[in-house]
């Protein structure tokens, strides 16, 4: 599209488009878009390490089992028992390890046993006079299925197990809800990761831009609020490329995985719909932060600076993403319209609100609202930028106040 | 209100129209007031030049003037507009602190400064590499400015504040950093715009340059201006000193000298009597003071600036231009 211009001057958009133009090609064509690209995948790669050394940790730590210590008789009755068990009726019953096989009239003393055995808890005596010896935790959870093993060893338990007929259904109303919210969950936490990803690299964009001494260019020819929509909308061309690249990526996985992969409950407005809004939303977070940062950026001057001044910023975007998370679980409450009022929190609410509930109008009314916020956010970084950055000449002489009057400056 | 020798307000005045109007502008930081009430009238078609030592409002006056700031107090007026954002598209820059991309080439560099100045990019680039040829810099077009050595990128954004044919341009100290050779270049650049019709505004703290350049000059020094106007009118405001030399030193003719004659070996020097040379020297001949030279020297920009800003003031311009302390 060709820029509308008038002969003194270029219309904001048009001079926004300029500097956008600039700033696209210049971060599409170097190191750090590269970086920027795979930069997914490092928490791809670090949280499956995690799991996995995670998985084995918890499998080791966590496998309780129940110790026998019985005659030797018993003993293989109770095996027998819990592995007949085990195949027919898929019960979930305790691992069993055999802590001592007892000669007969061999007394033991499981309480006195209990810590160098190794379990989680003891069964002694005999299957007609079973024993559970160990923390009320297994003692609550293992008296039924001790009971049934038992039983099953006494050969009091029945003869055949009748088969079940089976009918699956495809949807569980109960389950649908929590698994929506992990759904909404998901799309928030990775709006939230992208977001602060890039309001960090814009954030940086400009503080090299003032480094560079560009930027009084700038200033000198456009106004300053199209130079920071320019440069905001450059970095959501980037990302929106990355996501394009990323999109094709996983699109190509499921496309050759098909049914392979485990398969997701579908939002409340319909994955076409859910992809859209993620989009749009991830646009209006990315914005609102940028916006505030690049108004950070205005009132700093060097990089020291802007890390003193960003570190809150961040850690209260913390806090909104946190209440919007808090607030997918309360739709409906007041906490979640507080959620999405906020505009700092607004889209994350949003978009999880859009994984529960099908209702559209909701969406126009809060995009319109972010809209109004990044906008009065950039006129805000531009005016700060123009009142406290473009200062030269040397620095006042600041009077110092003596405690008996008069000031120091005076003195000299 | 500053004096300000050439600026009655700009009903009254007669002559070109003017290319910047500014009445009573200032500018405070933090409660210091770098620029304290300053006026400037600039006519169209002009090289005036804004000097003072460093620190004295120099760039604060400029970025006024373009709007990359606002002034707290006074009204300016470029080009007709009060907005100077509404003829951005006719206005060239550059700044004292000279900044490109360093991973851009050359060409790009001045398309996009003529870019940001609504010329379109093919037609600035088009325009980028013929001046850079024109400078004898077409080789070096297709490189990236990290490549170019600091005089040439400084070459290069001078043509990226040109590229758009603006009609006013200003520069804000465009002379520190760049070689004689690089100083000369620039000085016949810019008297080449001003006999095109351009205006050119520069600020400076080497008065060689504004004596060479400048048709009207505003000196600045702690936020004001105590002059602004034609530089014969700035020198005229120091009387001529005679320089005279007699074969005899004394005699009733030494009655006849200004009471601020001072001599120095075999020579006098004074100031030029408002009566004017002839009484003066009607009384040397017939006193037989023995004439063997006298001459009229007129007073320098310099001698006009320490008139005007004062000794201190001075004293600062100096320290700031170590090559101008040389000449």
């Amino acid at each position: 599209m060709k820029p509308r211009t008038d002969p003194g001057r270029l219309s904001t958009f048009a001079a926004a488009l300029v500097v956008a133009r600039r700033d696209f090609v210049a971060i599409l064509f170097s190191r750090s878009f590269l970086f920027f690209l795979l930069g997914p995948l490092f928490p791809i790669v670090v949280a499956g390490f995690a799991g996995g050394v995670g998985q084995r940790v918890q499998a080791s730590a966590d496998s309780p089992r129940l110790g026998v210590a019985m005659r030797v008789a018993d003993v293989e009755r109770i095996a027998e028992a819990r592995a007949t068990l085990s195949d027919v009726a898929g019960v979930r019953l305790p691992e069993l390890r055999v802590v001592a096989r007892l000669a007969p009239d061999e007394p033991y003393d499981p309480k006195a046993r209990f810590a160098e055995a190794g379990v989680s808890a003891i069964l002694s005596g005999t299957p007609e006079h079973p024993r559970l010896t160990g923390p009320q935790r297994w003692l609550d959870a293992w008296r039924g299925p001790v009971s049934l093993i038992a039983a099953q060893a006494q050969g009091s338990g029945p003869s055949a197990y009748p088969p079940v007929a089976m009918t699956r259904l495809a949807t569980d109303q109960g389950a649908n809800r929590s698994a929506r919210l992990k759904t909404a969950q998901g799309a928030q936490t990775l709006l939230f990761l992208l977001t602060m990803l890039l309001a960090g690299m814009v954030l940086s964009n400009l503080v090299e831009e003032k480094g560079n001494k560009i930027i009084e260019i700038l200033a000198a020819a456009i106004p300053m609020d199209a130079v920071f929509f320019g440069k905001l909308f450059a970095m959501l061309g980037v990302s929106f490329v990355g996501i394009a690249v990323w999109g094709s990526v996983v699109g190509a996985i499921v496309a050759s995985a098909g049914s392979a992969l485990p398969s997701l409950p579908a939002p409340a407005v319909g994955w076409p719909m859910l992809f859209v809004l993620g989009v749009i939303y991830f646009a209006m977070a990315y914005l609102l932060l940028g916006s505030l940062f690049l108004a950070i950026g205005s009132m700093a001057s060097t990089v020291r600076e802007v890390q003193t001044l960003s570190m809150p910023v961040t850690m209260l975007q913390l806090i909104n993403f946190f209440l919007a998370s808090f607030a997918m679980t309360q739709p409906g409450s007041a906490i979640e319209w507080i959620a999405i009022l906020i505009p700092f929190s607004s889209p994350f609410a949003m978009l999880a609100r859009a994984a529960q509930d099908p209702a559209l109008l909701p969406h126009l009314l809060a995009l319109g609202w972010q809209v109004l916020c990044v906008v009065i956010f950039v006129r805000m970084g531009a005016r700060l930028f123009r009142k406290r950055v473009m200062k030269s000449g040397p620095a006042p002489v600041k009077k110092r106040r003596r405690l008996f009057g008069g000031s120091s400056a005076a003195r000299a | 209100m500053a004096s300000n020798e050439g600026a009655p307000p700009s009903g009254e005045r007669s002559g070109p129209p003017l290319a910047i109007e500014a009445r009573g502008l200032v500018k405070r930081f933090d409660g210091f007031a770098a620029v304290d009430g300053i006026d400037l009238l600039v006519p169209e078609g002009a090289v005036y030049g804004i000097l003072g030592p460093n620190g004295a409002g120099k760039t604060t006056t400029l970025r006024m003037l373009l709007g990359i700031i606002d002034p707290d107090e006074g009204l300016r007026r470029i080009l007709g507009a009060d907005r100077p954002h509404d003829v951005a598209t006719r206005i060239g820059y550059l700044p004292e602190e000279r900044g490109l991309y360093p991973s851009m080439k050359a060409v790009d560099a001045i398309a996009f400064v003529g870019a940001l100045r609504g010329l379109p990019r093919k037609e600035g680039r088009r325009r980028a590499y013929e001046l850079l040829e024109e400078h004898g810099l077409g080789y070096a077009a297709d490189r990236q400015i990290r490549q170019l050595s600091k005089g040439m990128a400084q070459q290069v954004q001078i043509l990226g504040t040109l590229v758009h044919r603006p009609r006013l341009v200003i520069f804000d100290e465009p002379f520190s950093g760049l070689d004689a050779l690089n100083q000369g270049r620039l000085e016949r650049m810019m008297r080449g715009l001003a006999e095109d019709g351009t205006t050119v505004i520069f600020s400076t703290h080497v008065i060689a340059h504004a004596e060479r350049l400048c048709d009207e000059v505003a000196i600045i020094a702690g936020g004001k201006v105590p002059f602004a106007g034609p530089v014969d009118v700035a020198r005229d405001r120091i009387p001529a000193q005679v320089r005279l030399e007699t074969r005899r030193h004394e005699g009733a003719w030494r009655a006849a000298l200004p009471c601020d004659a001072r001599r120095e070996g075999d020579i006098w020097y004074f100031s030029l009597p408002e009566g004017g040379i002839e009484p003066l020297l009607r009384a040397l001949i017939e006193g037989e003071a023995g004439i063997l030279s006298l001459s009229i020297e007129r007073a320098g920009l310099h001698d006009a600036f320490v008139a005007i800003a004062g000794e201190a003031a001075a004293r600062a311009l100096a320290q700031d231009s170590p090559v101008e302390q040389k000449q």
